[in-house]
């Protein structure tokens, strides 16, 4: 792990796999369909050698992507320190972001029906800021909530004002 | 909400009218509605003049009129406001009734704005400004200019956690912005002259061709024009920024006068704007961040505009009122790694960052200057970013994020490793920030606890 992402007193935790198994999803959901269509109706109209081309393509963007998407998902971590919750991600663009329990004006806790069926959660933390990017992605549902519950007490006790 | 201990400060013994419901100016449907109800009587009135048929014509105007009238008088008989302890809360709605509650204890920022119309039928709108959420403010539109003026004494008296009969704090000026000086910094504006130019062309043009349909097309421009010249006169008109118990009072504005009061400790992070056309002068523009006034995206954030135009040393000194013990050119600042230019060949050249122990200050720009001042005690949170060419150089970026508004301080292109450290000092440096900070009630400071009296 890069040192320069990694505070060393931190407790890293990573988030579910199943982050990546929703994303995947979506994506053969989306990807396969299109691009079979596309291979069908170019083998039709154009000849087999461009449904060919077509599939190929398709393939190899596929396996790239899912290899992103795992590498992505792997990259999510978040450890809370005594005052404040890290929470780092991003292979390419990579982002970390402190937010300080005092600084919390409340979680939010969302998931959508698929993440649903796949059993996680995204645990959103708003500051007085908008600029303030504290998303924790992949959570199961009880990770989710018991991070919830332990950031509103520490915000609570550590609550200041403007 | 946090348990209502005030109640027995502002009990039934204290005088202020605890909890009488109050209406807003009888006049208010007509300051509020003149501008709908002038286009319609101009565009029926149009109509009938071009098509004779002035009966029908005056018929429609005057009924529309008459409705409109009807529904604003409607609404203003619906509408009551009453200072309950540490609440203001605004009934309002005709058909669907909504109660605000405006939490004093939570006021950023109190505002006396009086447009041309409602000036003319002395009236005023009170606006308040609450931390968090979009629409969090409250407003009352329109009441006496005596009674604003009032009501406003009292709201942040209450909200300071002083009697509330206290009346008005008296207030000194810091700052007078003298007339020539505004003129000249409007003049040397680049934005001035990027509308201005084109507009005069256009004019001579459509004068020269006698096609004032020409004109027509480009109104948008020309409206451009007259805000960043004209307008902008205007609306710093007179500029007074003074000093009082209740904090910071900006008054300003010709047509539409504006006044602002900004409680102690409300500014959560400040800019000094140097325009290059200014260097010579030695002139800056102050703009500040105050939760509550950054979500509204008007033109140049005129209502985070601390002073329009100052000697540097002036603005300096009025930085050192709203952050006691600061001394923003001692900062200690560092330029940025040698290698950035690979990044930003000229970019780089304007930016440093450094921090002392109450302040993170970082500075940008090569041609026009900005300083960016943060108090560590005010920072929301850090971020630390890094894309692929950045990662390639050894650099990320560093970002202090502060309530929407103009300033965004951000510390770019930083060596990652020296990044990494910020991060971490400054999460330290807000954390012990914040256990110094005031309390809410800023005339609270002695007795009680301060922390009950919080969020």
């Amino acid at each position: 792990m890069d040192h320069a992402l990694a505070p060393p007193e931190a407790a890293w935790h990573p988030v579910s796999e199943q982050l990546f198994r929703v994303r995947r999803f979506v994506l053969l959901v989306v990807a396969v369909p299109l691009g079979v269509a596309g291979a069908v109706v170019g083998g039709i109209f154009v000849g087999t050698w461009l449904a060919g081309l077509i599939g190929g393509l398709l393939a190899v963007v596929l396996v790239w992507a899912v290899v992103a998407l795992r590498r992505n998902q792997r990259s999510w971590r978040y450890a809370e320190r005594a005052d404040d919750l890290l929470i780092a991600h991003g292979v390419m663009w990579r982002r970390l972001v402190v937010v300080p329990y005092g600084r919390m004006q409340f979680v939010d806790v969302t998931a959508g029906p698929v993440e649903r069926r796949f059993g996680i959660a995204k645990i959103k933390l708003h500051t007085a800021s908008a600029a303030t990017d504290a998303v924790v992605r992949g959570l199961p549902p009880e990770e989710a909530a018991r991070l919830r519950d332990r950031l509103a007490e520490r915000g609570e006790a550590r609550s200041a004002g403007l | 909400m946090a348990i209502d201990q005030d109640a027995a400060v502002s009990g039934p013994g204290v005088p202020g009218g605890n909890a009488v419901p109050r209406r807003l100016h009888p006049l208010t449907p007509v300051a509020r509605g003149w501008k709908a109800m002038a286009l319609v009587i101009a565009v029926f009135g149009q109509h009938a003049a071009r098509t004779n048929e002035t009966r029908l014509g005056a018929a429609v105007a005057g009924s529309v009129f008459v409705a409109a009238l009807l529904w604003g008088l409607l609404s203003w008989a619906f509408t009551v406001y009453r200072i309950e302890a540490d609440d203001l809360r605004i009934d309002s709605g005709v058909l669907f009734r909504r109660t605000r509650h405006v939490h004093l204890g939570r006021l950023q920022a109190v505002d006396v704005v009086r447009p041309f119309i409602a000036r003319l039928l002395g009236l005023a709108e009170l606006k308040l400004q609450v931390a968090g959420g979009d629409s969090a403010e409250g407003s009352l539109a329109y009441v006496r200019e005596a009674d604003a003026q009032a009501l406003r004494a009292e709201l942040l008296a209450r909200a300071a956690g002083v009697r509330p009969d206290a009346g008005e704090a008296p207030e000194r000026p810091l700052v007078v912005v003298p007339m020539p000086v505004l003129i000249g910094s409007v003049l040397l504006s680049f934005g001035t002259w990027m509308f201005l130019v084109p507009s005069f062309v256009l004019i001579g043009f459509a004068i020269g061709t006698h096609s004032s349909a020409l004109l027509l097309g480009f109104i948008p421009l020309l409206i451009a024009a007259w805000q960043f010249s004209v307008g902008r006169v205007l609306r710093y008109f007179d500029f007074t920024l003074s000093e009082s118990a209740d904090g910071l009072r900006l008054a300003h504005g010709l047509i539409e006068h504006r006044h602002q009061t900004v409680p102690p400790g409300r500014v959560q992070a400040v800019r000094l704007v140097q325009p290059l056309l200014w260097r010579p002068k030695g002139w800056v523009r102050v703009e500040v961040n105050i939760a509550g006034y950054g979500h509204r995206e008007d033109n140049e954030h005129q209502e985070s505009t601390l002073l329009p135009v100052a000697p540097r040393a002036v603005a300096l000194g009025v930085l050192g009122r709203i952050l006691p013990d600061v001394d923003v050119d001692a900062v200690p600042l560092t330029p940025v790694p040698k290698r950035a230019r690979w990044h930003s060949p000229v970019r780089r050249l304007g930016m440093r960052c450094g921090a002392d122990d109450k302040v993170f200050v970082a500075r940008r720009g090569v041609l026009r200057r900005e300083t960016d001042v943060i108090p560590h005690a005010k920072v929301q949170s850090v971020r630390r970013t890094q894309g692929p060419f950045e990662r390639l150089l050894g650099l990320a970026t560093v970002h202090l994020d502060s309530t929407p508004g103009p300033v965004h301080v951000t510390a770019s292109l930083r060596d990652s490793v020296e990044a990494a450290r910020l991060v971490d000092e400054q999460a330290e440096r807000s954390r012990i920030g914040r256990r110094g900070e005031g309390p809410h009630r800023w005339s609270a400071a002695s007795g009680g606890s301060p922390e009950g009296n919080r969020r």
